[in-house]
């Protein structure tokens, strides 16, 4: 248990401090964690840590990070990359994979070991490349969609390559080893495949994925919904991570990758009420894996090692990254990456990933690496991983300048189309974002009623389930690109903290709220909201005007008495505010009594001097013809000028 | 220097190209004041108030806005019924607006071919604008000669709004040769009568 305390807080410690420091440089998390694991490397080794098995456990990090890959891609979006996917990811493995094991054949190995290699060097970091362009916002660009493709398609083939490799396996390095069947990092000791006839085997992977696919369609609904209404964040949290490990479990169960599995499972949720929701749970979690991961990538470069040989593994490191570079650059011209965006493939792509390290200690353990070569491919894969984050920075600071400066600014006027997050989507929210969509905007509309989400799902609503006023669901739903967020929430005082964190965290958006009553404008104004419309005073002052009409009013007259009305009300809203206290109810605070006890004697005492309100003087102005006594000056001087009114 | 008070109006903005072209332009012109009529009172709840205390902090009015059936959009008419109040602008003790200058910038779909006795439209463009002349006079303002685009529907607007923007800086610096203004019917980007002299 101490043990556990004692490593928990030592990796926790190290990224607390290394990633602010990383980030405030301008470094990345990535270079972060990584910095972190090397300075904790010799404090591990004294306490005699066995920092791969930890490695394992944390590559689960991946493994949700491509679940949350996955939910921000709908699938009419996956087909589209299809042909990168196959084109771009199959050509990079292919041909790197060549290459690199010409290379090692000129070195001497036999062809065996080459092709090995070959096949783990043409894999790049997943974890390292995605982090990155998510943490710089590339994702979306067209260089880090490639980058995606090719990724995606990377992780696809590491199931075949397992397959492959006891092919490879030495004859030599058998007779030493006893022969047993190697078991991979992530093999499973529980296995549905296990000792089937390949067919048979073929379809039950066929049937898991299909299962996998028709859970995500059919299932997730009606069970989110069921724990959505016990309205309990953690178990919420708790199913969200059971989704995402039991289709791990299964993945791993039929020998498929878990990544694969649950990006799959992403993918098919994307278009889910309950996709903000998910991606938020589970993010958390994936950043923390993730940053142990990195962090015992760090913790894992044998120095002792690189101090022996460092001109050959910083030399071959540094080869193996200039080949997976040019063909990178290759492939990006054929595919039509262009300038810029091809650099970012090419510069993000160049490494050696973290599926090399299985595949190396599978490898030997498959007898087909030998055991003198294994540590120093590590070696070589953690180094070209390290220098990734600097490559990334490069990019940054001498690439993009140089095309920037080459592309004109595109006009302001052309603006991308507007995001409007809409906080409760009830009867005042659902008003609001039926009129803004009717305007052609796009809105993301949140709201924690599971089956009210339901039903209007059946009308073709896009709305998604969810507490607005959690900063991580904001984050989620993409406040950080909003530009209005709309507040209807029917409780008041969420809706003022909502409006309080998103005014002090993301001045950019402008904030539309919901008032309730006169003491909730005050509190929406008071944490930073300038937009506060009371949810009820229009249709009171409609109603009032009906009432003016029925009476008798002239429509227009009762208008005018109306809009008079509400300018009224607007000034004693305004100066009454100045009074609000939030602490003290109205009733007992003195100030505020007092002055509203003078504006309703102020009114009270105009109705019995002239029989009317204040408001009416004021929006009877206007209009007026010239008074008596100037109408008899004007016929007095009959030369004078003639009246306006003829 | 004057101060200008540059009061734009046009309701369906998007269709227009000269107005527009106009408005922009005008934006780019330092030390004046540019109002957007239609967006200011979206509702027609006019503050009188406020508007009657811009006539009095400016010197010269300026008016832009397309005519609409021989007179002035609606929003215009209902600016100039509330604040040329009694009282104010004209009739007993009404002179505050005294001595100030007002002006309109108008475009007209028809060519200037056809105002006149021998055009469609049989009367001169002057003679449309005749309540706003006596308006002014009869608050004792300054009326000068309406800026112009005719066939405001096919002009290239570029030329129009470039006039209408040294027209507002010689206005504002007093550039203007009135003299020479007051003996043009209108006056157009090309006829513009400014004195030459670099502006203060």
């Amino acid at each position: 248990m101490t043990d556990f305390l004692l490593l928990a807080f030592l990796f926790l410690v190290a990224g607390v401090i290394a990633v602010p420091i990383a980030s405030r440089l301008g470094l990345g998390s990535v270079l972060g964690y990584l910095i972190a694991g090397i300075v904790l490397s010799p404090l591990l080794a004294l306490l005699h840590v066995d920092v791969i098995s930890i490695q394992h456990f944390a590559e689960f990090g991946v493994v949700m990070m491509l679940f949350l890959v996955g939910l921000e891609l709908e699938p009419r979006l996956l087909w589209a990359m299809r042909a990168r996917l196959l084109g771009l990811g199959g050509l990079q493995v292919g041909v790197t994979a060549a290459l690199v094991a010409a290379a090692a054949l000129a070195f001497g190995q036999v062809w065996q070991v080459s092709v090995a290699i070959g096949l783990i060097f043409a894999l790049s970091s997943t974890a390292i490349v995605l982090q990155t362009l998510n943490e710089k916002g590339l994702m979306k660009s067209d260089g880090g969609q490639a980058a995606f493709s090719v990724l995606l398609f990377q992780d696809i083939a590491v199931i075949p390559m397992l397959a492959f490799f006891p092919l490879l396996a030495l004859p030599g390095l058998m007779s030493q080893g006893d022969g047993h069947a190697p078991e991979g990092d992530h093999g499973a000791t529980l296995s549905l495949v296990d000792g089937l006839a390949g067919w048979q085997t073929a379809l039950v992977t066929l049937g898991a994925i299909a299962l996998v696919i028709a859970m995500g369609m059919y299932l997730t609904r009606p069970a989110f919904r069921f724990i959505a209404q016990a309205n309990l964040r953690e178990i919420f949290i708790a199913a969200a991570l059971t989704f995402v490990i039991g289709i791990a479990l299964l993945m791993t169960m039929v020998g498929l990758s878990p990544a694969l599995g649950t990006f799959l499972a992403g993918v098919v949720l994307a278009n889910s009420e309950y996709r903000h929701e998910l991606e938020s749970d589970i993010d958390p979690f994936r950043g923390l894996l993730l940053g142990l991961f990195f962090m015992t990538v760090g913790a894992g470069i044998d120095f002792g090692l690189l101090a022996a040989e460092p001109v050959l593994i910083v030399g071959l490191t540094l080869g193996v990254m200039a080949l997976k570079a040019a063909v990178l650059m290759g492939l990006a011209r054929i595919f039509r990456v262009r300038d810029e965006q091809g650099w970012l493939m090419t510069m993000g792509l160049a490494q050696a990933g973290e599926f090399g390290f299985v595949l190396i200690s599978f490898a030997s353990a498959s007898s087909v690496l030998p055991p003198d070569i294994t540590p120093r491919l590590t070696l070589i894969v953690t180094l070209s991983m390290m220098l990734t984050p600097l490559l990334f920075i490069l990019y940054e600071k001498v690439v993009l300048p140089r095309y920037e400066s080459l592309e004109p600014r595109e006009a302001d006027e052309i603006t991308a189309p507007s995001h409007i997050i809409v906080a409760g989507h009830g009867r005042f929210g659902s008003v609001v974002n039926r009129m803004l969509l009717s305007a052609g905007h796009e809105t993301t509309v949140l709201d924690h009623n599971a089956e009210m989400l339901e039903r209007l799902r059946v009308f073709g609503v896009r709305a998604f389930y969810g507490d607005a006023t959690r900063p991580d669901l904001l984050h989620a739903a993409g406040i950080e690109e909003a530009r209005v967020l709309v507040i209807a929430i029917d409780d008041k005082h969420r809706a003022t903290e909502l409006a309080r964190y998103v005014s002090e965290h993301y001045p950019h958006v402008h904030i539309t709220a919901r008032a309730m009553d006169r003491d909730h404008v005050y509190e929406l104004w008071g944490a930073g909201c300038r937009d506060i419309i009371r949810d009820t005073f229009d249709s009171a002052v409609r109603t009032g005007r009906s009432v003016y009409e029925a009476l008798g009013a002239h429509p227009f007259d009762a208008e005018r008495a109306a809009r008079g009305f509400v300018a009224e009300s607007q000034r004693t809203l305004r100066e009454l505010a100045g009074l609000y206290d939030p602490d003290i109810p109205n009733h007992e605070n003195v100030p505020y009594r007092d002055r509203a006890r003078e504006l309703l004697d102020e009114q009270a005492e105009q109705i019995r001097a002239r029989g009317r309100g204040a408001f009416h003087e004021r929006s009877e102005r206007g209009w007026t013809p010239p008074t008596q006594d100037d109408v008899e000056t004007l016929e007095a001087n009959k030369d004078g000028q003639q009246r306006q009114e003829t | 220097m004057a101060k200008v008070l540059h009061v734009f109006a046009h309701p369906g903005r998007g269709a227009s190209r000269v107005n527009t072209a106009m408005w922009r332009a005008a934006h780019g012109v330092e030390g004046i004041t540019s109002l957007d009529l239609f967006a200011l009172y979206p509702r027609y709840a006019i503050d009188i108030e406020t508007e009657q205390q811009r006539l009095l902090d400016h010197d010269v009015i300026l008016l832009q806005f397309p005519l609409f059936w021989y007179s002035a959009p609606a929003l215009v008419k209902e600016w100039i019924d509330l604040t040329f109040e009694h009282g104010f602008a004209y009739g007993h003790k009404g002179d505050r607006l005294k001595g100030k200058s007002l002006m309109l910038a108008v475009t007209a779909g028809g060519p200037q071919e056809a105002y006149g006795e021998s055009g469609y439209q049989t009367y001169e463009l002057r003679t449309f604008l005749t309540p706003f002349e006596q308006t002014a006079r009869l608050c004792q303002m300054k009326f000068l000669p309406p800026y112009v685009q005719f066939g405001a529907l096919t002009a290239d607007p570029a030329p129009h709004a470039l006039g209408f923007v040294q027209l507002l800086e010689g206005l504002r610096d007093d550039r203007l040769d009135r003299a020479r203004a007051d003996k043009a019917d209108v006056l157009t980007h090309d006829t513009l009568p400014l004195m030459e002299g670099a502006p203060t």
